[in-house]
């Protein structure tokens, strides 16, 4: 696995970070107040929330006067979807389940 | 190279295993063993013969044996129509068994991905939910 990879599933393994980086996929562009009503966590959290996704590529932020907007990068989930990678990954844990289906059949 | 061609993709995993041919061969081709290591199925190793593989996500492939020479290869269909474009799949996965002094050398080939298949996301939000719940699966994994 990758360092972008990791970083990646890292950043969306965290069950609010995700709902916050669906509600931008969903909705668009967002500020952190707009966010922080939904989250149901505090404002900081949120902050910190983002620049986590911020980090992994996952979203962007622009400033416009006091304000800044979020919005999703779907860009940065090609490596996840990419079905090359996807489909090497499912067969070399299908490889791992034949070679434990093997070591049974011995016994 | 026509452009069908050039967007074909193809995806190789090889592994060697400590056990015969014929012992990787039982586990490929008998539906009670596929099961265990790859899906439910319904399989014969008969070429002309249609069968589906019922993944644990709900999705079924539809299969038709191309190839069944034992010991030595297995060809099949591995399609998944879907009406979102995005999503329909055509490919063939071809296992290659080798007898090597350690035991076999197993090849899987897929191939045949359709280019927006390379990146999904292109306008499909409606999978949004869909891809989420897959990702918390591979998740829940050990990666």
């Amino acid at each position: 696995m990758s360092v972008a990879h990791d970083l990646l599933f890292r950043s969306l393994g965290d069950p609010t970070r995700r709902a916050i980086f669906e509600r931008l996929c969903r909705d668009g562009e967002q500020t952190v107040g707009a966010l922080t009503e939904r989250a149901g966590v505090s404002q900081p959290a949120v902050s910190k929330h983002l620049a986590v996704l911020k980090r992994a590529g996952l979203v962007r932020d622009r400033q416009d006067g006091r304000q800044i907007h979020y919005s999703a990068q779907l860009s940065a989930l090609a490596p996840l979807i990419d079905w090359t990678s996807r489909m090497t990954g499912f067969w070399q844990n299908r490889f791992d389940r034949l070679e434990d289906l093997l070591k049974r059949m011995d016994q | 190279m026509n452009s069908a061609d050039a967007e074909t993709r193809s995806v190789v995993v090889e592994r060697e295993f400590p056990y015969p041919p014929d012992k990787l061969w039982r586990a490929l081709t008998q539906p009670h063993l596929i099961e265990e290591w790859l899906m439910k199925n319904d399989f014969a190793p008969v070429v002309g013969h249609r069968f589906h593989l019922r993944g644990e996500w709900g999705g079924v492939l539809d299969c038709e044996v191309l190839e069944a020479a034992p010991n030595t290869t297995l060809s099949y269909t591995w399609n998944f129509a879907n009406d979102d474009p995005a999503y329909d799949l055509q490919s063939v996965v071809t296992f290659t068994l080798t007898a090597t002094q350690a035991g076999t050398h197993l090849r899987v080939e897929q191939k045949g991905f359709r280019p927006d298949q390379r990146q999904a996301y292109g306008g499909a939000r409606a999978g949004w939910p869909q891809f989420f719940t897959k990702l918390e699966q591979l998740l829940a994994r050990p990666l």
